[in-house]
């Protein structure tokens, strides 16, 4: 989720990168870095810094504020519960990422900062426990709102306007009661996508984006372990601000159709019955990172003298057999056709069946790979696709990323 | 360069085969110590007498070993070979040319795969350690990427597919039932067929191949001193074997409609044995439907049928038992079964049980003395291929 929506940031603008920050409160990795793999993904120069903001909700906070121009800050979290529970129902998955700059082309410009802190059990996880914890819902909201009232005082007073000055008024957090001690504006999307931890804030920031007017005021207080509040004024900037989905459309295009029994294999909280197969085998570090530009970057190669795509890159050429005349070419961004496809009821999936495809790309290239978010019923040669990233599946606790092919959402596939 | 062929000039003398299918009670070396050995009855001759051995299995055993070990062969060259599903083949193949070399008199091709101690469904395999980034798919999976690209080529409608397909598995599920040593042993009506359980795209149960144990064996010498052996040795006309660049996942120029390796591998073969036309000259073929839809495009592929219409061919029974071309008349791999390593000397094992007039109930009586026998491993657009044909009679 974190690379898909960091593609879909960096489509939007041509601003250089000089960092990643990946903040999340559900890592697949600790000790490994894993805003790694999204730099990887994104084909980002080896100069460009990658960290992680792991770990607490506020941590999200800490990267905005921390953030600098050049900074790609990926905010991206599952948030789930015990099956049957509060924070299940209202937990959700997303991603959002934005590119913070300087100078005339920014979008929004920062114009205060206001923070409060202090120390008290209201939401906590034991490292290795799936699901966190809650101390009585009163007793956080009695510590939480003061606290979040004295950030948005001090946010407002640094910004030298009133709350009546701010246009789209913010208000995330898990604390729902805490929430709802302040006064938002903004749609809160809480009911239509659950809430989505570190990346709650960041997508409603994404939602009044989509729709903010130049000098328009927007405030986002951030309510967790106390409160942080950042203020921005959107600039003339956003009038040529085109994404390919707006969050509105990326929630009215869900296809709602997951059930119950996947969502819990998917969170580890079910297991099923597995196929009679081997289990699949964990990919090898050593040709993971020989290949790291395939892998992550989705970087196949062209023969110089014929022109052919090869996809995985190779240096002999299928067409003309010219060795070691390749150049590198990136085709995550391409779109491809199905060729022809299958749905296989005998390999392992988390979500069986696998339907996999033989896709030719636009421009030249063939690759065989697995659809995702397709429906098997009705694939047909000739519908169109564009690349995903994915993980494909876990294995001896290493994460297999790689990329996927999915049914194009937007109409000009 | 060229391919030349050893036309005429090896010979079988002996073969043996056990039946395919689940041996609970035995392993790999008693599967090898019975093929060889009923092998070695055949020809009249003992294990001493062979002067070397080449062993196919994909994963059964590693090394010459495999083989010398249980068999306690006496200090002799035994080589391991493996080419995915064709490996069989290839043992018999390389052997062949050990004794058109001149290096030995006499030789055996032995083949054996245990499958079923895997306690997995279908085939598996350890792949080298990799990136992760192959396609995680099953064998029938690839196999069944032919089934909408040949239905959307030659405007073949779903419903229709499923039929061709089907009396594909009938056909080759009744060839079986008429033989003792297959692994399914009885006839499945087309319904039955038809409304099993989908395992990948269109292919149900009954449109994969048997997973089973299994081995098979022969012994070649020079066809000048094949007759010291057998009054009815079977003549080695053609050997081929192809590996290409597998392209067809890389290529869009390649349709999932053929596989390139089996054109261009029945094209030297038949040149190797002066074939014409193959549909009209050979006796019989064995070929590798490890799936239904891999024996419809073979049937393109080896010059049966005309591109686009194998599918009406298929449905008028041009390759029944009592069709114009047998194709598979043990029952092929769908229902003798498919030990991996066995199966390319299984095939040859019915040509040399056909052509010798010792096939009993489902003998082919239509005159001819050639058979080819067709073995492949890989899937669609990234395959190995072997085609062998055989004669009953040297040629004049």
């Amino acid at each position: 989720m974190g690379v898909e929506a960091a593609r879909a940031a960096l489509a939007t603008t041509s601003a250089a990168v000089d960092e990643v920050v990946f903040v999340t409160t559900s890592p697949p990795y600790l000790d490994k870095t894993n805003a790694t793999a999204i730099h990887a993904a994104l084909a980002l120069d080896q100069g460009v810094g990658a960290y992680d903001a792991i770990g607490a909700v506020r941590s999200g906070s800490g990267a905005v504020r921390h953030a600098t121009g050049g900074s790609l800050v990926v905010f991206s979290d599952t948030r789930t519960g015990l099956p049957g529970g509060a924070d299940e129902a209202q937990g959700g998955d997303a991603a959002a990422a934005f590119l913070y700059g300087e100078g005339d082309g920014v979008i929004a410009e920062r114009i205060g900062f206001g923070s409060a802190t202090g120390e008290f059990l209201d939401r906590w996880r034991t490292p290795g426990d799936s699901y966190s914890k809650q101390w009585e819902e009163r007793f956080g909201e009695t510590a939480l709102v003061p606290l979040a009232e004295a950030a948005l005082n001090a946010g407002l007073k640094s910004a030298g306007i009133t709350l009546e000055d701010v246009d789209h008024f913010i208000v995330s957090g898990l604390h729902a009661r805490a929430n709802r001690a302040f006064k938002a504006t903004a749609p809160d999307l809480t009911a239509v996508i659950g809430n989505a931890g570190v990346a709650a804030p960041a997508v409603k920031l994404a939602d009044v984006l989509d729709v903010a007017e130049p000098g328009q005021v927007i405030a986002r207080l951030i309510i967790a372990d106390g409160a942080d509040i950042s203020l921005w004024r959107v600039t003339d900037a956003i009038k040529a601000y085109r994404r390919a989905s707006t969050v509105q459309e990326q929630i009215a295009s869900a296809r709602g159709t997951l059930a119950y029994n996947t969502f819990l294999t998917w969170r580890g909280m079910l297991d099923r019955e597995p196929p009679r197969r081997p289990d699949p085998e964990r990919p090898a570090a050593p040709p993971s990172q020989r290949r790291e530009e395939w892998k992550f970057g989705f970087t196949a190669s062209r023969c110089t003298k014929c022109e052919t795509r090869h996809l995985p890159p190779a240096r002999v050429c299928v067409k003309c057999r010219a060795v070691d005349e390749m150049v590198p070419e990136r085709l995550a961004d391409v779109k491809a056709t199905i060729a022809t496809f299958t749905v296989d009821h005998l390999g392992f999936s988390l979500s069986p069946p696998i339907v996999a495809a033989v896709i030719d790309f636009d421009g030249g290239g063939r690759f065989r790979c697995e659809l995702t978010d397709v429906d098997p019923t009705t694939v047909k040669i000739g519908d169109r696709v564009e690349m995903s990233f994915r993980r494909l599946f876990t294995a001896d606790g290493v994460h297999n990323y790689f990329w996927k092919a999915r049914p194009v959402r937007s109409s000009d596939g | 360069m060229a391919s030349h062929g050893i036309r005429d000039r090896v010979a079988i003398v002996g073969m043996g085969c056990t039946p395919f299918g689940e041996h609970w009670d035995k392993g790999v070396d008693e599967l090898v110590i019975d093929s060889t050995h009923e092998a070695l009855a055949s020809a009249g001759v003992a294990l001493d007498d062979i002067d070397a051995f080449w062993l196919g299995t994909m994963g059964s055993g590693i090394s010459g070993l495999t083989l010398s070990r249980p068999l306690k062969i006496d200090y002799k060259p035994v080589s391991r070979l493996e080419n995915m599903c064709a490996t069989g083949s290839e043992a018999f193949r390389n052997a062949c040319y050990a004794v058109a070399s001149g290096a030995f008199d006499m030789v055996a091709a032995v083949g054996v795969e245990k499958l079923k101690d895997s306690g997995f469904s279908g085939l598996t395999g350890s792949a080298p350690p990799s990136d992760g980034t192959a396609a995680s798919m099953s064998a029938p999976a690839m196999f069944s990427l032919l089934a909408p690209a040949y239905a959307h080529k030659y405007g073949v409608d779903e419903a229709e597919f499923k039929d061709v397909i089907t009396h594909i598995a009938w056909k080759n599920h009744r060839n079986g039932a008429l033989n003792p040593r297959a692994q399914f042993r009885k006839e499945v009506s087309k319904e039955t067929i038809c409304n099993s359980p989908l395992i990948a795209g269109p292919l149900g149960i009954f449109d994969c191949s048997g997973v089973s144990d299994g081995s098979a064996a022969a012994i070649i010498v020079r066809a000048e001193d094949a007759h010291r052996y057998t009054d009815h040795p079977i003549y080695v006309k053609a050997l081929s074997f192809v590996a290409g660049p597998a392209a067809g996942p890389i290529d869009p120029d390649y349709d999932y409609t053929s596989f390139v390796e089996v054109v261009r591998c029945a094209e030297d073969a038949y040149k190797q044995a002066g074939i014409t036309d193959p549909r009209a000259e050979l006796a019989m073929a064995e070929v590798h439907d490890c799936f239904t839809p891999t024996e419809l495009v073979l049937m393109e592929d080896l010059g049966f049928a005309e591109r686009g219409t194998a599918w009406k061919e298929v449905l008028a029974g041009t390759f029944d038992l009592d069709g114009e071309l047998p194709v598979n008349p043990d029952g092929g791999l769908k229902s003798f079964g498919h030990p991996i390593g066995a199966s390319g000397l299984r095939m040859l094992f019915e040509a040399w049980t056909q052509l010798r007039g010792e096939a009993g109930e489902r003998q082919i009586q239509n005159g001819k003395k050639l058979a080819l026998t067709h073995n492949l491993g890989g899937a669609p657009g990234e395959c190995v291929s072997f085609v062998s044909v055989v004669g009953s009679e040297p040629a004049a």
